[in-house]
């Protein structure tokens, strides 16, 4: 078993257009929820969303690009130049032959589908450009970005809904700690801020119209973001060996079903995912300093994770911190978990806990220290990053201070 | 048909019930209907009526929109119908 390492970050989200503004962002308790601009957005009864602002494509992509890639495909490749340049990794050779992408996204490319029903079925038109499908599919992404960085061994988009980041990590995880790679480009992204997008949402009834505010007794839903976080996760050996920069260890992970309800939460479940990730890491929970919650804002997700975290941890969970950045950058769906693990980065290398901004009242269901409303320096030595997806998915991934 | 038994015929539906078994004093819980059971009542309800129900699934209490009987959800609608005038 080799020893996995983290020697490259890359983002965009609402917070920052890469690494650095994001972790200044959550250091100074930033909100990037705001009201959303997009077509027809007066149209939409839920109008606010971390949306990306500042991102032109024209002029950042050519136009042959610009046929081919959707928004989330943008945000990835934004994001894994920043990852993959931090790294100094250069794929060629054997490396190039064995390192690959994993990536996770819930919708792919979304607005690709808005546009183009909005075209045949709104405006009446009987023609779409040859290149929609090739735009929107789900492995538009990984693809793109394998082309780029020639990432020539195994590559594949995973979707699990709001989980879909956090499985995608843990299978690259479990590639490097294997040794069938040397090097994984891993992460995800997802760009559903688009009139469909919401819409859809918005039929569920989920949804706040006001702010994000996890774990406070008044919340009153969740509210969407969108980006992307990509990580090059490495071979220990083989990073020490070129002397990389090391932001963090990976050192477990895990992966549960509920098995029950479509959407509504399971204890069990999330609890089962917690435990295995540290068994899987040889950790104890007292070890544990952190944990970047999944934290949705939304009424049912925050009783039952903060009850799943007691019974992971049982006292120990009243010393440790929880907190949900979910109330800065919005709920990223398929990209949340990682642009969540910069916060368990920032935990381990910096020894900044991110707050979980909005929170106003506290509620006795959700009686943990989520850190509220403003970051705290503190040291710490294990975090974990959990992620519960519709569906009952869910997968929690364990990382290490180095 | 009237409104009230617009409605009944709805959560009977929903609850796959006869429209006989539901009565203007039956909760929702009565009729067994869970809380996706409600969100798709409620879109059912907006559907029929063509008008726009505030309701929000994770508050259900503090909504301006009371679910807690036939009785009160017709006279929601019956309120929202005179609003849109």
């Amino acid at each position: 078993m080799k020893r996995v390492v983290i020697t490259g970050a890359g983002t965009i989200n609402a917070l920052g257009l890469n690494v650095a503004d994001t972790m200044a962002a959550m250091r100074e308790g930033v909100c990037g929820i705001g009201q959303l601009k997009f077509r027809d957005v007066e149209r939409l009864s839920i109008q606010i969303g971390g949306q990306v602002q500042d991102f032109p494509p024209e002029g950042r992509y050519n136009r042959q690009q610009l046929s081919l890639y959707d928004r989330f495909t943008q945000f990835t490749l934004a994001a894994a130049d920043e990852a993959i340049r931090q790294s100094g990794l250069i794929f060629s050779g054997e490396l190039s032959a064995k390192s690959g992408v994993v990536l996770g996204t819930a919708g792919g490319g979304v607005s690709t589908w808005d546009d183009n029903y909005r075209a045949v079925y709104e405006e009446g038109k009987n023609r779409v450009h040859p290149f929609v499908v090739p735009k929107l599919m789900n492995n538009a992404a990984a693809s793109h970005l394998s082309k780029e960085y020639n990432l020539k061994g195994p590559s594949f988009t995973v979707s699990t809904a709001c989980a879909s980041s956090n499985h995608a990590m843990a299978q690259a995880f479990a590639m490097v700690r294997s040794g069938m790679a040397p090097a994984m480009v891993t992460g995800g992204s997802e760009s559903m801020l688009c009139f469909g997008g919401v819409k859809a949402w918005e039929g569920l009834r989920v949804m706040s119209r006001d702010a994000c505010r996890p774990f406070s007794a008044n919340r009153n839903g969740m509210v969407q973001g969108e980006g992307a976080g990509i990580f090059v996760f490495e071979d220990y050996d083989h990073a020490r060996g070129r002397g990389a920069d090391i932001l963090c260890e990976v050192v477990g992970f895990a992966m549960t079903s509920d098995a029950s309800d479509i959407v509504t939460p399971s204890k069990s479940g999330a609890a089962r995912a917690m435990a295995g990730a540290l068994a899987d890491a040889r950790i104890n929970p007292d070890q544990v300093g952190y944990i970047n919650a999944h934290g949705t804002g939304t009424a049912a997700n925050d009783k039952t994770e903060c009850a799943a975290v007691a019974d992971v941890f049982g006292p120990h969970a009243d010393r440790l911190m929880i907190s949900s950045t979910k109330s800065m950058h919005g709920h990223l769906i398929g990209g949340t978990g990682a642009v969540e693990l910069l916060a368990c980065i920032m935990a381990l290398r910096d020894g900044v806990i991110a707050p979980t901004i909005g929170y106003q009242e506290p509620d006795p269901e959700c009686a943990l220290d989520v850190v509220p409303n403003e970051a705290r320096d503190a040291r710490v030595t294990y975090a974990l990053s959990n992620a519960f997806a519709f569906g009952g998915m869910n997968a929690v991934i364990a990382m290490r201070a180095v | 048909m009237s409104i009230q038994d617009q409605v009944i015929a709805i959560l009977a539906d929903q609850a796959v019930l006869e429209p006989a078994d539901v009565s203007m004093t039956s909760t929702l819980e009565d009729l067994g209907i869970d809380s996706m059971g409600v969100v798709e009542s409620i879109f059912a309800i907006e559907e029929t009526f063509d008008i726009s129900v505030p309701f929000n699934a994770n508050q259900p209490d503090a909504s301006d929109f009371d679910i807690s009987s036939v009785a009160s959800i017709v006279a929601g609608i019956e309120r929202l119908k005179a609003e849109q005038g």
